[in-house]
């Protein structure tokens, strides 16, 4: 459905995207991570048409982004990063306006539907001035869905929700994603891991890899990471731990708690909690910690600046 | 044209929403009405001693200046505040040509004058009803005819500039500026010069509105002249849209 080869953006003399290549195919989540500056919104901006790129080529949905420009339009469903919505005017009629411009049947009853699915109906006579940011980006999303596009793409969907909005966002993409294809920007790691079926890791303009969220995870994460604490002083923490086999880069943190890796599969915390108990700690925390996007950016370009 | 039509109805909409069409419809028809009482009053003492009889050109005179004032103010916000407030990116993602964008936010600009000129109508038609023999009211056709494609012109350059600025007050002084250069200030080379001078002339709305559709004559000229400013402000228009793409 999304088929994009060479692509590359200059702004100026800046490049923005350097032949960037991927695709996606039908019923299928794509997640685009990379932090900000990455070159994810103007990858985006190329596919739903609305600038050219300087090299490259898009299609999407069967349609040449730059020649066949209003076609792949129709096509595509866009939630940009900043929700641009019409402020002054009422909830209905934005979408109705927007459901006119794309010629939708019965728009009427499309629009009901739409915010029901996003769970604004009860909202559906309010100026969209005085909604919240969270239901803003529902609006920016019920606006995306109105046409049932082939192709969604999505700028960073979840931002600015509260926990429950954003698992029950994250459902609804995860549903629509069965049918169609959806390319979603994010700088969440686990939002990535949580709705994607594949995910690109892009960064200043380039993608640093492409792969399944699990073997991405299995690749980078060699060694899972976990973060253990004790009641009062704990002077000797580190030592106590190190003498556990298997355990490696042991840590000592400014709040007293330790950090240790151990290597995927082998699973040596029974071990290190009746360690820590044995010399007479009072073990009160021992958690697993995530590896963080800035790591696996670290891991993947190979950046000397590792640990901080 | 059905993406046309779904713009500008919502852009005339979208001017009965906000407080300033109103108070620009307000003031205008307000002027425009002292001015008419002023005419009845003056004008009827004037003819009972041979002077000319009341008729409508100073009001449709005053109603197109009052209109190169006001237009700007209507025009500016209409594609520079998309651009700022970033609902031009959902626009030009939607299946809409760049030119029938343009042309939506025309035609509902457009509809607004006229439909602020149509109140105006009610003046000929009082002032027909207190003059003997009554109006002219091939001039009246004239003149607002003139109007019409007067106020499409204005509207069209004011459009096209608001696409080439993000900030609606920089689209709305250089709107206005370009207004009172074409209407005072272009004409003046033609007085001045020896030869050559009729271009001049012939770029100033002077030539082709107030001395010329106001006063009555229809002619073939003064109309390809407004319509070819209006294709121009319009394309401008689109072309601006373009080269935001490409930034």
């Amino acid at each position: 459905m999304i088929k994009v080869s060479g692509l590359t953006k200059d702004y100026g003399a800046r490049r923005a995207i350097h032949n960037l290549s991927f695709d996606a195919q039908q019923g299928e989540i794509v997640g685009f991570l990379g932090p900000n500056g990455a070159g994810k919104t103007t990858t985006m901006r190329i596919l739903t048409g609305y600038m050219p790129p300087t090299d490259g080529e898009a299609i999407v949905a069967g349609y040449d982004v730059v020649e066949e420009s209003l076609e792949v339009r129709k096509r595509v469903g866009y939630l940009p990063e900043t929700v641009p919505l019409y402020t002054d005017m009422v909830v209905f009629d934005y979408l109705k306006f927007m459901g006119d411009l794309r010629r939708i049947p019965n728009v009427d009853d499309r629009v009901d539907e739409v915010l029901d699915q996003v769970g604004l109906s009860d909202r559906a006579n309010g100026y969209i001035g005085n909604l919240s940011k969270g239901m803003r980006q529902r609006v920016g999303l019920a606006q995306a869905l109105m046409h049932r596009p082939e192709v969604l793409i999505l700028d960073e969907p979840t931002i600015g929700l509260d926990p429950g909005q954003v698992v029950e966002v994250r459902k609804l993409i995860r549903e629509i994603g069965k049918e169609r294809t959806v390319l979603l920007s994010t700088h969440l790691l686990n939002e990535a891991q949580n709705i994607c079926d594949r995910v690109l890791i892009i960064n200043k303009g380039k993608i640093v890899a492409e792969d399944t969220t699990e073997n991405l995870q299995a690749r980078l994460i060699g060694a899972e990471r976990v973060m253990l604490r004790v009641r009062g002083e704990a002077d000797d923490l580190a030592k106590t731990i190190k003498l556990v086999k298997g355990v490696q880069g042991v840590e000592t943190k400014e709040d007293g708690s330790v950090e240790f890796e151990f290597a995927s599969g082998k699973d040596v915390r029974p071990e290190v909690a009746k360690q820590v108990i044995k010399s007479g700690y009072d073990l009160i925390e021992l958690r697993p910690l995530g590896m963080s996007l800035e790591e696996i950016f670290l891991e993947l370009t190979g950046s000397d600046s590792k640990k901080k | 044209m059905n993406n046309i039509w779904t713009i500008a109805k919502r852009e005339y909409d979208n001017y009965f929403n906000s407080p300033l069409a109103y108070v620009i419809g307000f003031v205008i028809l307000l002027i425009l009405g002292v001015l008419f009482s002023a005419i009845m009053f003056f004008g009827s003492q004037q003819s009972m001693f041979g002077g000319t009889a009341p008729n409508t050109e100073q009001l449709t005179w005053w109603f197109s200046f009052l209109l190169i004032i006001s237009i700007p103010i209507l025009t500016m916000r209409l594609i520079s505040d998309e651009a700022r407030m970033g609902t031009l990116e959902l626009m030009l993602t939607a299946p809409v040509r760049d030119l029938e964008l343009v042309i939506g936010k025309w035609l509902g600009a457009f509809l607004y004058v006229l439909t602020l000129a149509s109140v105006t109508l009610v003046y000929p038609v009082i002032m027909d009803n207190f003059i003997t023999p009554g109006l002219d009211w091939r001039v009246v056709l004239a003149s607002y005819i003139g109007l019409i494609l007067f106020s499409g012109t204005l509207i069209a350059l004011g459009v096209g500039i608001s696409a080439i600025f993000t900030n609606q007050f920089a689209a709305f002084f250089i709107t206005f500026g370009l207004f009172i250069f074409l209407t005072f200030f272009v004409g003046i080379p033609a007085s001045l010069l020896q030869k050559g001078g009729e271009f001049f002339d012939y770029l100033s709305f002077n030539t082709h509105f107030f001395n010329s559709m106001n006063r009555g004559t229809i002619n073939l000229g003064d109309i390809v002249y407004f319509l070819s400013l209006t294709a121009l402000g319009l394309f401008t228009g689109s072309t601006a849209i373009e080269i935001r793409r490409w930034r």
